[in-house]
């Protein structure tokens, strides 16, 4: 059977589970918590079956999938590697919140694919290896850039496993009421079933079946908002409208004596707040509570217009100044990184040759445009829905989705004024991960939409795990194990390693997050600045100028990496700040300071020998020299048979 | 899927490079440098330009509801970073085929 009908087959199947368990509901079959566990128990199934039915140990297949993923597959594959919780739950709702500079992260997060696509991909493809690490090794000649990439690599990428493993324990324990540890490791399961059993060749295949749940997902309830309030069903067409009336109900909102009351009571609260601080005499957790309450305080009593008069709201309003340059500094930063995170640059060894690495690039975009242009639509609709359908309602009388979702403690509604009506300024948002997640409710569809947006956001974290997890895994064994300490290890020795550090390192992930540390988050998006600053540079000045040396990478990627943590240090925790850029853009400084010193360094120091500098050249054209099978030093070709 | 029989001796030199005479090796790197500088100026336009610092003045007018400034950012760049991706690849592996170095597979 060919693979369009295969997951032609899937997707149908797929839905029409779903439409029964749908029917279910309404015949009062299922509760809502035993619909969550059908959806959690169904994919994780989809994915345990592949991973079985891919299972292998044949090396280039384990490592690079055999490098025969067709385009088509492999841009799906990426797309779901790419797209983590983050982008599934957490980036409609940060849009709702920032507004215009929220676009930042729609903008970084596609464009960096035009970087990859430019810049690497196809000459990665060329070169033809198993891992990040092994291009550094080959081209700079050497294990110290080996290693300086292996050690850029897992702290990328452990960091941001960590994040997608909270999320998964953070789904299930929301959806089907059991304990976030317990989550934690039913996920697991999940995502260790294909690693281990069949390396690449299961986790693509694996991703390719998560990216179609996750994108059907993403889109049902919100095309179904659209179609309820237009009769048009596409979001992105539509809320350009909406945006309108939500602008025009900002200013109302502005400008309204009983919104201005509400505010001034707010704006009360936290000046009392800020004067206790100032008295003194507190511990300092009370000064820290204090300092949550006055910031809170402060949120509300912001109106959402910047003055009476004004043509825009502030969520329409394009910053100017240090917030301009934030949003270009973190745009930038954003696009670096993507295009310098190991395990999407891994992808493209997958490919069966430059001609379709150039293409998979394309259908990989087009994948994940689907979701980041339909991610405004969810900000500008659930927006719509509290300006409409909360504000101005009776504080008796609350919509049932508001009912429903606020035992979760995402958001709060009170009534400040005590007019018993709610205001704008009385609805108070914690997190605004309610977007995504209450979209369904909001447009008043049954639970099995809300089951079906929790399968997806577990695909979305769990098609991410499994990439990471698979770089973290093959930096140590094949990079650090295999080239640096042990050359002569066995391919059976070399592969149960590898199985054994997937399991360990997966508990590792686990174990941390079971601490819910806060600061994970804030590190996921560090991940980006630290890539973008170490692996970009080394990369593309490795494929693009044939001069750049060993020691020139070396401390290149130092240096880069050096100047981008000593900034994010610096402003996070000393309150240094260079021309008011936030943390998380920090790569803005190291990137540069990346080039500059593999340049600088480089040229001053004696010009690669002439077989690195063939090298170089024959990336450039596609079937030329280089073999494009395999370990780039033709030593798994002798083995291999044997398997 | 790869061109080349399986056991390579390993590295030393890798100079055979398809049967392209240093002419047209010349001429197609110089094809993809101009393809690739062209791509990353619309791109640098489009993105810090056009959805940065002119977003704010192009908000004036508006397209099917969306102020323009808006609409690029949120929409409008993400759609020409597809269309430049897929024209990179449609162009470069025609460009392939003209020098005879398309891969099958």
């Amino acid at each position: 059977m060919s693979l369009d009908k295969i997951f032609g087959l899937y997707t149908i199947m797929f839905l029409a589970i779903t439409v029964l368990i749908g029917i279910g509901e309404r015949l009062g079959l299922f509760s809502n918590q035993m619909i969550g566990w059908l959806f959690m128990a169904l994919s994780l199934a989809i994915y345990v079956v592949i991973g079985v039915l891919t299972r292998t140990s044949n090396p280039d297949q384990y490592y690079v999938a055999g490098r025969n993923v067709p385009a088509f597959y492999n841009g799906m594959a990426t797309g779901s590697d790419w797209m983590s919780a983050a982008s599934f739950i957490s980036m409609a709702g940060a849009l709702s919140v920032q507004g215009f500079s929220g676009l930042a992260y729609v903008m970084g997060w596609t464009g960096g694919y035009l970087l990859l696509a430019v810049f690497l991909g196809p000459y990665l493809r060329q070169f033809g290896a198993y891992t990040i690490p092994d291009f550094l090794g080959a081209r700079y000649g050497g294990n110290t850039a080996r290693v300086i990439g292996v050690v850029a690599a897992i702290a990328c990428s452990l960091m941001y496993l960590i994040a997608q493993v909270t999320g998964v324990g953070f789904i299930v324990a929301r959806f089907i009421g059991i304990d976030f540890n317990v989550g934690v490791f039913l996920g697991l399961i999940g995502v260790l079933f294909c690693s281990v059993l069949g390396g690449m060749k299961s986790v693509t295949w694996t991703q390719v079946a998560q990216y179609i749940i996750l994108i059907i997902s993403y889109l049902v309830p919100v095309v179904y908002l659209s179609w309820q309030i237009f009769s048009i069903p596409i979001p992105e067409l539509t809320y350009g409208q909406l945006l309108q009336r939500n602008n025009a109900a900002a200013i109302a909102v502005t400008r309204d004596a009983k919104e201005k009351e509400t505010r001034a009571l707010w704006k009360a609260e936290a000046d009392a707040a800020n004067a206790k601080i100032k008295t003194g005499g507190l511990s300092e957790a009370e000064v820290d509570k204090l300092k949550a309450e006055a910031a809170q305080a402060t949120r509300q009593a912001t109106a959402p217009a910047a003055s009476d008069d004004a043509k825009f709201g502030r969520y329409l309003t394009v910053p100017t100044g240090t917030g301009m340059w934030n949003f270009l500094a973190l745009t930038f930063c954003l696009m670096v990184g993507t295009a310098g995170l190991p395990h999407i640059l891994t992808r493209y060894y997958t490919s069966p040759s430059v001609r379709q690495a150039r293409t998979t690039c394309a259908w990989a975009l087009l994948c994940i445009f689907m979701l980041y242009f339909t991610a405004p639509a969810y900000a500008a609709f659930a927006r719509f829905a509290l300006y409409t359908r909360l504000v101005g309602t009776k504080i008796s009388e609350l919509p049932s989705w508001v009912n429903l979702w606020k035992p979760a403690g995402l958001f709060d509604v009170v009534d400040k004024n005590g007019d018993g009506i709610v205001q704008w300024a009385d609805f108070v948002l914690k997190s605004s991960d309610f977007v995504v997640l209450a979209t369904p409710e909001i447009a008043g569809l049954p639970f099995v939409i809300t089951g079906l947006v929790m399968a997806g956001g577990l695909a979305a974290a769990l098609s991410t795990a499994d990439g990471l997890l698979l770089t973290i895994a093959n930096a140590i064994s094949h990079d650090l194990y295999y080239n640096v300490i042990d050359p002569s290890a066995s391919l059976v020795k070399r592969l149960t390693i590898t199985k054994v550090l997937l399991v360990v390192t997966a508990i590792v992930a686990a174990w941390i997050s079971t601490y819910r540390l806060s600061l994970i988050v804030e590190l996921v998006a560090w991940a980006f600045s630290l890539a973008g600053a170490s692996f970009f540079p080394a990369l593309v000045m490795g494929i693009w100028w044939k001069r750049a040396n060993a020691i020139g990478a070396n401390v290149g990627m130092l240096v880069g990496l050096g100047v981008t943590l000593f900034y994010m240090i610096g402003s996070r925790f000393f309150g240094m700040s260079w021309w008011g850029t936030q943390t998380i853009a920090s790569a803005i400084f190291g990137l540069p300071a990346g080039f500059l010193t593999i340049w600088i360094v480089s040229l001053l120091t004696a010009p690669p020998p002439q077989s690195v500098q063939d090298l170089v050249v024959s990336v450039r054209y596609p079937k030329s020299g280089q073999g494009t099978k395999g370990d780039p030093l033709g030593r798994d070709l002798q083995e291999a048979p044997a398997h | 899927m790869a061109t080349t029989t399986a056991a390579k001796p390993s590295t030393g030199t890798r100079r055979a490079s398809g049967e392209l005479t240093d002419q047209q090796r010349e001429e197609y790197w110089r094809y993809n440098i101009k393809l690739t500088t062209v791509l990353l100026v619309i791109w640098f336009v489009v993105t810090f330009l056009i959805s940065g610092l002119w977003a704010s003045w192009l908000n004036q007018w508006t397209i099917i509801g969306f102020p323009l400034g808006y609409y690029m950012a949120a929409q409008g760049s993400l759609a020409i970073f597809v269309i430049e991706i897929a024209v990179y690849a449609y162009l470069m592996n025609k460009k392939d085929e003209e020098y005879g170095i398309r891969e099958e597979g």
